[in-house]
């Protein structure tokens, strides 16, 4: 047969093509929280995204000016709010830098308990809802399961299931119950089942690996470039973990490794979260094994921990000094410092400027998933609308954190 | 923990670093701000401070003293590991000209240095107006363009009530806005519920 085009000019068979554009959100249902794209499409694949964030603006940093310190925690809960405990942790850390406190080993391991199982819900809210977002209803709810686990554990440590504010400057709020080891054993089992469970469900589902392998990638000088950190720079292969480079708490003395990825794209950061929850597990289980049973969990500074209630409420000292740290704050020395540790998305970084006095002159914290968000646009050049829903899933932005 | 970056910066600039300090582990140098960028760019590119990864920016402000704000630049060395504070002090618009200074709150973008500063310093200059010049692209971040103000300095007075917003009028690209309208656009149904002839279009 001939040839049918052997005439046809092609030339003249463009149309006339314009971009389009095209608004996502802020009210979309897989803008986490609210955020705003705008997208410059050529046909279906994207040409350049606009990103507009703030639209869960809080003026954290303004409200944090005028509290007294220790009123800065209910705050941090409301920074990345699905692993409350690891805000308060970092923000716990930044201030103790500044008065020159080092908590009690129990409370250290302590935090690290809490705080790891806080990671595993991040990770686990993440790669959930990045599956249901591609249609996978039951792996989510599955997931979901899992995260009720630890969600049920941190209550019954806590008392909150979502905004803890359980850590204080210089301690905890309240000294771990007895049945904690036995509770986190039995969670990390839960979970690790969940987890083993719903890795069958998606990792071997083809239409589930091919949305998300070889799209939104990155490179790790990119990535760099760009400021990421946490697991979307460890996608990329970049094995930079705060708690291995800069141990912090009691993460020397633990063994873990840091996964890494090769692609950088949504499959690794997909993997490289799933990793990091065995490895969250591990860790748990050295904390338990390592963790004294008894011993103290606030440190001996009454000008800056909080009296027991018994004494509060029997003794003229212990109420004078209650009142003057409701009433005035803890008064941590004037400087400024920053201090960083590992959070759900990367490196949370506190920036505090202390004027001597019992109220914060200046908070400021380094949002990990903004940076990420920024170089949203790169990884999403070229890709199809649908991939947005994927890599957006993947970089994990949280609102409260994203806009404080 | 890197002492020697220091030591190696004031080798380099001399005058232009007007003082260092290492308190609370941090190491933090206070720079001249028409520095600021060639500072920056020797900290990325020499191989012994190799700062590779731009971790933050910030302002603070301290309305009581002569240079008022100050601008702090936070940088990691992914393969040294080791952290610097780079600041610099700025004045106030209108202190500026009183001192016959001809900086007033601006300093140079380090965008070009690292691409990670573009929103933060959007984010500084929401926050605290103080301008970036030659950065490529300075709106505002967390707030909309019709804020009047910047809310992080300390004289913002925190119970102000900003304006409404009138509607934004804007050309129309491309013919492209939305319609609007009681007779524009696809109508809310494609059926009429109520028959024409009812007594509500006759009272009418």
């Amino acid at each position: 047969m001939e040839p049918t085009d052997y005439d046809i000019d092609e030339t003249d068979l463009e149309l006339p093509a314009e971009p389009m554009r095209l608004n996502m959100g802020p009210s979309h249902p897989a803008m986490h929280g609210t955020i705003r794209m705008v997208l410059e499409l050529d046909g279906e694949s994207v040409e350049k995204v606009d990103v507009q964030l703030g639209y869960l603006h809080r003026g954290f940093e303004k409200m944090c000016e005028r509290g007294t310190w220790a009123q800065v925690f209910p705050y941090t809960d409301r920074l990345n709010y699905v692993s409350p405990i690891l805000n308060n942790v970092g923000y716990a850390l930044a201030v103790e830098k500044l008065a020159g406190i080092v908590v009690p080993e129990r409370c250290q391991y302590y935090r690290v308990i809490l705080g790891e199982l806080a990671r595993i819900s991040d990770h686990l809210t993440c790669n959930g809802a990045m599956a249901m977002e591609l249609g996978a209803f039951t792996p989510f709810l599955w997931i979901m399961k899992g995260r009720e686990h630890i969600w049920d554990l941190l209550e019954e440590e806590t008392g909150a299931r979502l905004t803890h504010s359980f850590f204080r400057i210089g301690g905890v709020a309240k000294p771990p119950r007895p049945e904690l080891k036995a509770r986190v054993r039995e969670v990390v089992d839960a979970v690790l089942l969940i987890l083993d469970e719903s890795e069958k469900l998606l990792l071997k589902n083809r239409i589930f690996v091919d949305r998300l392998q070889g799209v939104g990638h990155i490179t790790a000088a990119e990535a760099v470039q760009y400021g990421f950190t946490g697991t979307v720079l460890r996608a990329t292969g970049v094995a930079y973990d705060v708690r291995k480079a800069h141990p912090y708490l009691v993460y020397d003395r633990m063994e873990f490794d840091v996964p890494v990825g090769t692609d950088g794209d949504n499959w690794d950061r997909f993997m490289c979260r799933l990793y990091e929850i065995r490895q969250s597990c591990r860790i748990l289980a050295q904390a338990c094994e390592q963790m004294p049973d008894d011993g103290p969990v606030n440190v001996e500074r009454p000008e800056i921990v909080l009296p027991e209630k018994e004494a509060v409420y029997k003794t003229i000292e212990g109420t004078i000094q209650h009142f003057k740290l409701v009433m005035e704050g803890a008064l941590i020395p004037a400087g400024e410092v920053y201090s960083y540790t590992e959070a759900g998305n990367g490196e949370l970084g506190f920036f505090i400027v202390s004027d001597g006095s019992g109220t914060p002159y200046r908070v400021r914290v380094r949002p990990p998933c903004v940076f990420t968000l920024q170089g949203f646009p790169r990884m999403i050049r070229g890709h199809m609308v649908a991939d947005i829903v994927p890599t957006f899933g993947s970089v994990n932005m949280i609102g409260g954190e994203c806009d404080r | 923990m890197s002492k020697a970056v220091l030591e190696h910066l004031q080798a380099k600039f001399g005058a232009k670093i007007l003082e260092t300090s290492s308190a609370f582990g941090d190491d933090c140098a206070v720079v001249e701000p028409s520095a600021w960028h060639e500072i920056a760019l020797f900290l990325r590119d020499d191989p012994a401070c190799d700062m590779s990864m731009f971790i933050d920016i910030t302002a603070v402000d301290y309305p009581n003293r002569d240079r008022r704000f100050d601008v702090i630049l936070f940088l990691y060395s992914l393969h040294k590991k080791h952290r610097i504070r780079l600041k610099t002090r700025l004045f106030h618009e209108t202190d500026a000209r009183k001192h016959g200074e001809a900086t007033p709150t601006e300093v140079p973008t380090v965008c070009d240095v690292w691409l990670a500063a573009n929103w933060f310093e959007r984010e500084v200059w929401d926050m605290f107006g103080v301008r970036f010049t030659g950065h490529p692209d300075l709106r505002r971040l967390l707030l909309y363009e019709e804020f009047q103000g910047h809310p992080l300095r300390k004289d913002y007075p925190v119970q102000k009530t900003q304006p409404l917003v009138p509607y934004r009028e804007g050309p129309d690209v491309m013919g492209k806005l939305p319609p609007f309208g009681d007779d524009e656009g696809l109508a809310f149904t494609r059926k009429d519920w109520l028959p024409k002839t009812s007594k509500w279009d006759a009272d009418s």
